[in-house]
């Protein structure tokens, strides 16, 4: 066991190199001078120009920026966003990701309470109006794209209706639209998974020696179905919540929401090159952490993965 | 000219004549493939969702390549008297905020679906079969490498790593159609890698080997072949999430660059109008999903009849 996970640390160690090297080298070769989208308007010489570029190191060759880059990130320090001057990356970060945070563990456990029962029960009751419905929802679910039902929703909700804002994090109100939008496709998956697993579980020999036994179809369901099929949802889960920002970059342009996609999206847009290259790295740094994490989780549920 | 085209043609005309007379002498186990195909053609049939969207899928290609003849108005066609009006009777689904015809740039816009689907799907299938394959046979460090890549790739956040490389590329169709080929295709490399380890150890491969067959050879004719059935799956169902990704980052303007009808392009515009024409934003929204939910269900219908597990 301890073995295995130096193993996959070290592993984990190596790939977020390769993110970081790759990521530079993205950032290295964007189009534009950051120094002179930087002044904007402003009236400069071109000796103030290679001021700036020479104080946020621009002009020092690829190996040393990326040097520096590095060994400030080993000391925690993310340095500061070259667009939105004197504010660090780290504060910038720490607060857009707390918003995504709190926006994604609503809807994520809206989805697992909502789909969970019901991909079981259509399991259960194979064919039935319940699965049919289940299974035609979740196929929709997955297909619809969430930002176009955030528009719709705006629409609806904010346009027509006037209940709810159509953007911002003001209020509890502000929450709403959102965290439906990204739940119905976490639930769709959810749903879909959780049917075909418990399918499967069903057909187990031990489930027929559970009922063979006599014991209650709830018990059996609890004690045997539920827990074997959950496994891959974890799984599912672990990739989900690795890749949050790509599922909400989107949403949160569409609800103006203060988070780290429209964070990210900001940086990309105005060359905020420091920002997006700390953002990708702290994300990749999170799905390698996430990954590893998901296995163990794996060894510690189901006994048969720690053998192997 | 003539000379030219009469010369590029010949091959293809002659290929299947030649397919057929060769197929007839040749041994029961290339005549009994076409069989094979059958069975798995009946497989998927018995699937009724999957006919429902393959349906789906022959009348988006159908709109897509009849698309001259099928739209009633040109898809980039201004008439600003018609700005934002709603659906009438010459104009099915209305005109959206400066006056072009929507249902003619919904129907255009099949085609960016369609090329940027199926193109960087290509893309990615070529480079996950080969890189997986690769890493497969010859496992140790050459594995040990290709691997840590596909994890690389397989860590970063997909739409994230999108709009920078669309930044850095600059928004245009064919940027899109490459650099989405090129990031999604680590989940290929790491399918086909698992087949081919299980695959490497087998007696046929064994067997050709020991007649003096070479890696390549034994790769492209023993192994890829074999291992092709969970990409064709993972290829199906992947097809639709990819029109979602070329959707999402078009919608945000990195994608295929204006004025070009693309689904994406015209939500973000009908987005821009929310207010005062919220009809805009419906029907692409509206296609975008069908499009997905077809591919999804034929997905479906080729998982169940290909892999021999799903069967019950």
């Amino acid at each position: 066991m301890a073995a295995y996970l130096v193993k996959r640390l070290l592993q984990g160690v190596f790939v977020l190199f390769l993110v970081s090297l790759l990521t530079f080298f993205v950032m290295y070769f964007m189009p534009g001078d950051p120094a002179r989208t930087m002044v904007g308007q402003a009236r400069v010489t071109e000796e103030q120009l290679d001021a700036i570029r020479d104080k946020w190191g621009l002009n020092d060759p690829w190996y040393e920026r990326y040097g520096d880059w590095i060994t400030n990130l080993a000391t925690g320090d993310l340095g500061t966003s070259m667009m939105r001057p004197g504010q660090g990356i780290g504060d910038m970060i720490a607060s857009a990701a707390s918003m995504t945070i709190r926006l994604n563990l609503m809807s994520f456990t809206i989805a697992l309470v909502v789909a969970i029962p019901i991909g079981v029960l259509a399991a259960v009751k194979r064919n039935s109006v319940l699965d049919y419905i289940s299974t035609f929802g979740s196929t929709l679910g997955v297909a619809i794209p969430n930002y176009w039902i955030g528009v719709m929703a705006i629409v609806l909700f904010s346009v027509k209706l006037g209940w709810l804002p159509a953007y911002g994090a003001d209020s509890w109100k502000s929450y709403v639209l959102p965290v439906i939008v990204l739940s119905i496709e976490e639930m769709a998956a959810v749903m879909r998974l959780m049917r075909g697993t418990t399918i499967e579980v069903l057909s187990q020999d031990y489930v027929q020696t559970a009922r063979a036994k006599g014991l209650a179809q709830k018990v059996i369901l609890m004690r045997h179905v539920v827990r074997n099929a959950l496994l891959p949802v974890i799984t599912l889960l672990g990739y989900r919540i690795a890749f949050i920002l790509s599922g909400t970059i989107v949403v949160e342009t569409v609800f103006a929401w203060p988070g780290i996609g429209q964070l990210f999206f900001d940086a990309i847009t105005n060359q905020d090159l420091q920002v997006v290259q700390a953002i990708v790295l702290l994300l990749t740094a999170v799905v390698v952490i996430v990954n590893i994490l998901t296995d163990l989780t794996y060894a510690v549920i189901d006994p048969r993965v720690r053998v192997r | 000219m003539t000379h030219t085209d009469t010369e590029t043609l010949t091959p293809q005309h002659t290929a299947p004549r030649l397919a057929l007379r060769s197929g007839a002498d040749l041994s029961d186990a290339v005549t009994r493939e076409p069989s094979e195909w059958r069975k798995t053609w009946r497989r998927f049939r018995r699937y009724r969702p999957a006919l429902f969207g393959l349906a789906l899928i022959v009348l988006l290609v159908v709109l897509a390549l009849g698309a001259q003849w099928l739209a009633p108005y040109a898809p980039e066609k201004v008439n600003p008297r018609l700005r934002g009006d709603g659906p009438t009777a010459s104009h099915w689904l209305g005109n959206d905020d400066i006056g072009r015809d929507i249902l003619s740039r919904i129907i255009y816009g099949s085609r960016i679906a369609l090329i940027v689907g199926v193109g960087a799907t290509s893309i990615a299938v070529t480079i996950g079969v080969a890189v997986g394959a690769t890493a497969g046979y010859f496992g140790g460090r050459v594995d040990f490498l290709l691997s840590r890549l596909v994890d690389t790739l397989m860590a970063f956040p997909l739409l994230a790593l999108l709009l920078t490389l669309s930044t850095v590329f600059g928004p245009s169709l064919r940027n899109v159609v490459v650099v989405i080929g090129c990031t999604v295709w680590a989940s290929y490399a790491r399918v086909v890698r698992a087949e081919v380890l299980s695959l490497r150890e087998r007696d046929f491969v064994l067997a050709a080997r020991a007649a003096g067959a070479t890696d390549r050879r034994i790769i492209a004719r023993h192994i890829v072949p074999n291992a092709i059935g969970p990409v064709i799956i993972l290829a199906s169902l992947a097809i639709g999430s990819i029109i979602i990704l070329e959707s999402a980052l078009s919608f945000l303007g990195m994608g295929v660059a204006r004025p070009t009808a693309s689904w994406g392009t015209m939500l973000s515009d009908g987005r821009d109008f929310i207010r005062n024409y919220p009809h805009i934003s419906i029907a692409p929204g509206l296609a975008i999903a069908l499009t997905v939910l077809a591919f999804n269900l034929v997905g479906d219908g080729l998982r169940d009849a290909l892999d021999p597990r799903q069967r019950s």
